[in-house]
């Protein structure tokens, strides 16, 4: 059978330039405005900022500086927010090792990456050695 | 090498004071009193400047000085408030000013042409100086403005004798965290606390860098023979550091500050009891 396709429409839409940071804080301040603007939980916007500020401090850490692009989502049932980390970093090596928790190749706790797909309800990674990483997560208002 | 066709300026001093000083107020400078000290210090030096040099006025020796005065007059206009804009205006006025003494004193056209291009490339450099200068002012008290929130931003409060608290408002950063461990351990030390609580309700995430620089501001304290804990604990923060996996088990934790001071009391083997009205 094949499996039904979900739409979704975007309806507004930013980009940010992420190089320092000094950039976190706003950044997960306008990722909160969305959040809030559709009328999200403080659970789901925390869980939301929380797994924004983890992989923008990859981008930062890692990928040496991007950029985010956050949207506000809709799949006709539910309204979500959207956030997407581009970077042109090196890529990651093996990203099975990197979904695993407590696998790191800095010196933190290794939980950003799994610790933030369980966070959110979609989450997808793209990634090439050498031709950066695409984070994409989404949160559902009501998931 | 082109000729210094500014050194006619110097015989002119005063009545390129005069031109200035009224082009000043013509356009709206109101305190030309306070400027007259300055403007003709400036003047006599440019001036000087202008009439020592062989070539271009830029290169001379004097002109190092000039440039000195007028970084040091608009830092000083600055902070008596005059905007960037007035400060250019101060030089674009004296330029006036100067061409026309130039205009009366010179008539090949070409060579006075040549002479305003002296006069522009001396003084275009200077308002560029000015603008730096004006700059480099704000950039001072934004830094300066860094140091002290950063200051008061990790207050310690010793709650009661051996128990010292230590709200944290805002993201924990590297930086910021480096500064909250210092300012803690150094008060464990000079109050002799035994008990320190972190109370983290105003942190708006806690994400696993936050918890990491707490955990390790937690050992930290425990190697200094005193007690950590962390207060402040919101719901929501909870299940985020849940399902981010983050493992805090080995730390105490309380929902809130009064319970956190509760614990520190049982710790100290006090109680608090209410006073019986006879």
């Amino acid at each position: 059978m094949k499996s039904r396709i979900m739409t979704t429409i975007s309806n507004s839409k930013e980009e940010a330039l992420i190089v320092k940071e000094q950039d976190v804080v706003p950044l997960r301040n306008r990722v909160k405005e969305y959040g809030v603007k559709i009328g999200m939980s403080i659970l789901n916007q925390t869980k939301l900022i929380t797994a924004t500020s983890e992989l923008v401090r990859n981008l930062l850490k890692y990928g040496g500086g991007g950029k985010v692009i956050i949207e506000s989502v809709s799949n006709g049932r539910d309204n979500g927010v959207r956030v997407t980390f581009i970077d042109n970093g090196p890529g990651i090596a093996n990203v099975e090792l990197a979904m695993k928790d407590g696998y790191s190749t800095g010196k933190s706790l290794g939980l950003g990456l799994p610790g933030t797909k369980r966070l959110v309800n979609e989450f997808d990674i793209k990634t090439e050695l050498g031709n950066g990483t695409t984070v994409t997560i989404t949160k559902w208002k009501n998931g | 090498m082109q000729n210094n066709l500014l050194s006619g300026l110097k015989e002119h001093e005063n009545k390129l004071l005069t031109i200035w000083s009224q082009l000043l107020i013509d356009g709206g400078s109101d305190d030309g009193a306070v400027e007259e000290e300055e403007s003709k210090e400036f003047a006599s030096l440019f001036l000087k400047a202008a009439a020592a040099a062989e070539g271009k006025i830029q290169d001379s020796q004097e002109f190092e000085k000039v440039e000195d005065l007028i970084v040091g007059i608009a830092s000083s206009r600055g902070k008596r408030g005059f905007s960037p804009r007035e400060n250019a205006q101060y030089l674009i006025t004296f330029k006036e000013a100067a061409s026309k003494i130039l205009s009366e004193l010179i008539k090949d056209p070409e060579q006075l042409f040549d002479a305003n291009l002296q006069l522009n490339a001396a003084l275009d450099n200077m308002t560029i100086l000015t603008f730096e200068a004006f700059m480099r002012g704000r950039e001072d008290i934004i830094s300066r403005q860094v140091d002290e929130i950063s200051e008061i931003s990790t207050p310690v409060i010793t709650v009661w004798e051996g128990v010292v608290a230590l709200p944290i408002i805002g993201t924990l950063d590297s930086s910021r965290t480096q500064i909250v461990m210092e300012n803690l351990l150094q008060q464990i030390v000079d109050t002799g606390s035994s008990i320190a609580i972190l109370d983290i309700s105003g942190v708006p995430a806690v994400d696993s860098l936050v918890a990491q620089h707490l955990i390790k501001t937690v050992s930290a304290t425990r190697l200094m023979g005193a007690e950590c804990i962390i207060s402040g604990i919101r719901p929501e923060i909870a299940q985020t550091v849940v399902h981010l996996g983050i493992d805090l088990t080995g730390i105490i934790t309380k929902a809130s500050l009064a319970s956190a001071l509760k614990t520190a009391f049982d710790m100290l083997q006090l109680s608090v009891v209410k006073r019986k009205i006879v």
